[in-house]
């Protein structure tokens, strides 16, 4: 069945919600089509706040230089700046439809510490932060009568001369294949976690806008910068926020050492979070890790600030380790985390693509670099979830829509009837993955080398090849998840070839970019952004473009 | 270590619902038992693994065609919400070993939701409800400027912490004893969530929110079981938040409906003998001028009858009587 609307949506987290929110505002017919109901969207796992300069004595231009510094000098300037001042008005926003954010003293918003922040800027409610906006905002889809295509996945962008015009998405419900046609498309599917094993990230962050704004034409930016938190609980590898170090919480080597004092002098715990992982990993490979694994120290808090500041990383210590953090320090490692790079932005969201726009963690700006700082993802969702929101329906405005598409909507069937044919070969989805995942980290993760690395692209050509053998085992139409792992496993292959290939690219160490063949970062040669754009078969084309510097030069980083 | 689950398969293909239109508020009764086949399996997991891990265990090695809704893995998404051994839990909260009952784990969809196919179920009853309670601020004015926030006490912000922890699993619902009998009832996630709203010094329709929630299928169609207390997996307690509704739209003139006339009555009663009059609760409750209500509750009155459960017909007062009424008196309020 055809469905047309102004403006389509892919994604209902925090950055696909306030495009859709915003684009209604703007009077475009405005679609959210999600692969998961609203609530369950990755959003929600973002535990320790939000940042914006909104304090006394605190401005925009501190919050941008450290947003830039943490950035290890690849942000953009001028988006950074953009975000910085635009973050108050964004978070009262925000404060007005309802979220509860903890107070001072005196009822106005309070603030916590965190990582590579020269003030306390983050704005949070309790450890949920996350999802006490996604749940504010999703109330807020409802009020204004936002049509959603709940557990509807998007299995290819439609494009026409050159242009996004909507997309093909399978309903889960029926197992019915739908053209969705649209004036413009917001990819805010967000991350792509599945590719690292482990990660803190759920299983439905499998890297699908990436790999369909790329096989649209839309260029991949800096996707080597790859984030690993600091802090993940061992064996599960779930996200221990960073707000506990912002309440005080201590990282502890094997001899009860705060070990970071060596690292990161001045911000000890506090320092960004490359610096912090790659001084746990120092710790660990030098001999004084416990079992792989640090440990995180929040017993001199007491149990007033943890349960009622952190109670759900309480909860999950207790529940998946057995541990009382009250007690007893919580024993965690640096894990993948968040993916700085992807889908190249201007500030607006728009892509290079005519109608194809991108916003949140699947997006570059770029506002992040070479390394995040805590608590300003949250921010990049609704900075650029409503920029891009409003620029999409300002560009609708002035678009037609698009009459064709049926011969798209045939050829996905025709190639998801082909995936379902295909004889049972011995390969699984879930193995191939696991494999994949567990290459990447090892390889491509935390420290990368020239040899490690074309070792990790010459096996991904073998995945790829043996991902034409992977059968899909179930044939039902209803709700059939075996066909859509497998179609997940493809984006997969393509956010992994890219990550590998930008990291092969950039012969520095820069962020989240460690490269043991070349340990120094190179402002002279490296203050550059690198650009993939799909070929087809062929290998992509390489392009760089100039870092965008307004006040701040690159500097030595020190914490 | 080896554990046996019992997994209730279903597959809806080609006859899911018919009364249903996808995206439409979901027109009661549904199939609520469909024909379920019991399939075992039994898996290798470390000792401390969860009902979850099993399931994607066998998803991902053994069955490919098991259907389950799952994201986070830790308690935070809120999407694996199941039954598990009869009760709805969150399967990636609930540790095999605990459950493990004669050998083996059974888990199944709720029989309570519509299922789908195994184990995820059509959660749009469930959202109904949400939206049902008009679930966002209406911002009191004055609204402050776009630059400043509202100027409220930390205690009223974290005392709403509560309603907000809920992840929007279900788990309440899929056990909700009033829901099982009266698909009409609000819940007890909503009325959290009500809750939620009524209780922000923000919000200026609290009035009339407390109006709606009084109504037939709100906070006094709630029978106090306690499930959604002791299934919620995030610490929300909905009950609780249920009878702070029910304080709020007393107090705030609400009190012209059957549940807050029960609950005087039930007062009334016991100050006045010290013990609970059955034959006047009932007439009471339904309001002694509303014939119709009253002539509709004969039937349950004729099976207690026949049951053997007729009150005595002369209600006595308990001795030291006056000293239950000094402790009315003592706490005030509406029962002075």
């Amino acid at each position: 069945m055809t469905r047309d609307h102004d403006v389509l949506v892919l994604g209902a987290g925090l950055a696909g919600m306030r495009a859709a929110l915003e684009a209604a505002r703007n009077g475009a017919d405005v679609a959210i089509v999600t692969k998961v109901h609203p609530i369950r969207s990755h959003s929600s796992a973002a535990q320790g706040g939000i940042n914006a300069a909104l304090g006394e004595g605190d401005s925009w231009e501190s919050h941008a230089f450290d947003t830039v510094k943490g950035s290890d000098y690849l942000a953009d300037q001028d988006a950074v700046e953009i975000m910085t001042q635009e973050a108050p008005r964004d978070i009262i926003e925000f404060e007005h439809m309802g979220v509860i954010f903890y107070r001072a003293p005196d009822g106005k918003l309070g603030t916590r510490a965190f990582g590579g922040a020269s003030q306390a800027r983050t704005y949070f409610v309790g450890d949920i932060t996350g999802q006490a906006l996604l749940v504010t905002l999703y109330d807020q889809i409802l009020k204004a009568g936002v049509k959603v295509y709940e557990e509807w996945f998007a299995t290819k962008l439609l494009m026409e001369n050159g242009a996004c015009r909507g997309l093909v998405a399978l309903e889960m419900l029926t197992g019915e294949l739908h053209l969705l046609r649209s004036k413009a498309v917001v990819v805010a599917s967000g991350g792509l976690g599945r590719l690292y094993e482990p990660s803190t990230n759920a299983l439905m962050c499998t890297g699908d806008g990436y790999s369909l704004a790329y096989r649209a034409g839309a260029p991949l930016m800096d996707m080597a910068m790859v984030q690993y938190h600091p802090t993940t609980l061992a064996g599960s590898g779930f996200l221990m926020t960073e707000a506990a170090r912002g309440e005080g919480a201590y990282l502890l080597n094997s001899e009860g050492e705060r070990f970071m004092k060596r690292y990161a002098p001045n911000k000890m715990e506090l320092a960004a979070r490359d610096v912090t992982s790659r001084a746990e990993a120092t710790e660990i490979a030098e001999g004084r890790g416990i079992n792989g694994n640090v440990l995180l120290d929040l017993r001199h808090l007491g149990p007033d600030v943890i349960l009622k500041k952190l109670p759900q990383i309480h909860e999950m210590a207790v529940d998946y380790l057995g541990i009382d953090m009250i007690k007893e320090p919580v024993p965690v490692r640096p894990g993948m985390h968040y993916q700085m790079g992807g889908i190249k932005t201007d500030v607006s969201g728009a892509t290079v693509v005519p109608g194809l726009y991108a916003a949140g963690e699947v997006a570059c700006v770029s506002v992040h670099g070479g390394n995040r700082l805590g608590a300003n993802s949250l921010l990049d969702t609704i900075v650029f979830g409503r920029r891009s929101g409003h620029a999409s329906a300002q560009y609708a405005a002035q678009t037609v829509r698009s009459g064709g598409g049926e011969d798209l909507l045939q050829s996905e069937q025709a190639r998801l009837q082909g995936l379902l044919d295909r004889p049972y070969s011995g390969e699984t989805c879930a193995g191939l993955r696991l494999e994949l995942a567990t290459m990447m980290d090892e390889k491509v993760g935390l420290y990368r080398s020239d040899e490690g690395l074309h070792e990790a692209l010459d096996q991904l050509r073998e995945f790829r090849r043996r991902y034409e053998n992977v059968a899909v085992g179930d044939k039902s139409r209803v709700f059939n998840q075996a066909l859509t792992f497998v179609l997940e496993l493809g984006f997969l292959l393509d956010c992994g070839e890219t990550i590998i290939r930008d990291a092969l690219i950039r012969k520095e160490s820069r962020g989240a970019h460690t490269h043991v063949d070349y340990p120094d970062r190179n402002d002279e040669d490296w203050m550059v952004h690198t650009l993939l754009t799909d070929r087809g078969e062929e290998e992509p084309e390489i392009s760089h473009l100039p870092v965008t510097i307004t006040r701040w030069k690159p500097e030595v980083r020190t914490y | 270590m080896q554990f046996t689950i019992e997994v209730g398969r279903y597959n809806s293909d080609g006859n899911y619902a018919p009364n249903a239109v996808p995206g439409e508020p979901y027109p009661p009764p549904w199939n609520r038992s469909p024909v379920r086949r019991y399939q075992t399996y039994t898996v290798d997991l470390p000792v401390h693994a969860v009902v979850l891990d099993a399931l994607i265990a066998i998803r991902e090695y053994q069955d490919p065609s098991l259907a389950v809704r799952c994201a986070c893995r830790s308690a935070i998404c809120g999407s694996c919400a199941m039954w598990i051994n009869g009760h709805a839990h969150l399967a990636c909260k609930s540790k095999l070993q605990e459950f493990t009952k004669n050998g083996k784990t059974r888990v199944e969809s709720a029989p309570s939701m519509p299922v789908i196919r195994d184990l995820v179920c059509d959660m749009q009853p469930f959202w109904d409800k949400h939206l049902a309670v008009k679930p966002w601020l209406q911002a009191k004015e004055p609204v402050p400027p776009s630059d400043q926030e509202y100027r409220v006490p930390n205690a009223s912000m974290e005392e709403l912490i509560q309603e907000v922890s809920c992840i929007s699993c279900g788990a309440c619902l899929m056990d909700c004893e009033s829901f099982a009998v009266n698909p009409d009832f609000l819940g007890p996630q909503a009325l959290a969530q009500a809750y939620r709203y009524a209780g922000d010094p923000r919000d200026a329709q609290t009035k009339e929110r407390l109006g709606e929630y009084s109504k037939p299928g709100g906070v006094w169609d709630c029978t106090h079981c306690y499930e959604c207390v002791t299934q919620c997996p995030k610490g929300v307690a909905p009950l609780e938040q249920i009878l702070k509704l029910r304080r709020m739209a007393v107090d705030a003139g609400y009190t012209n409906n059957a549940g807050t006339r029960h609950a005087d009555a039930f007062a009334s009663s016991v100050k006045h003998s010290g013990r609970l009059n059955e034959l006047t609760l009932m007439p009471k409750s339904t309001g002694f001028f509303n014939i119709v209500g009253q002539l509709k509750t004969l039937p349950s009155a004729i099976n207690m009858i026949r049951a053997g459960k007729l009150p005595p017909l002369i209600h006595k007062a308990i001795p030291g009587v006056n000293r239950i009424k000094a402790i009315f008196e003592r706490v005030g309020g509406r029962f002075k």
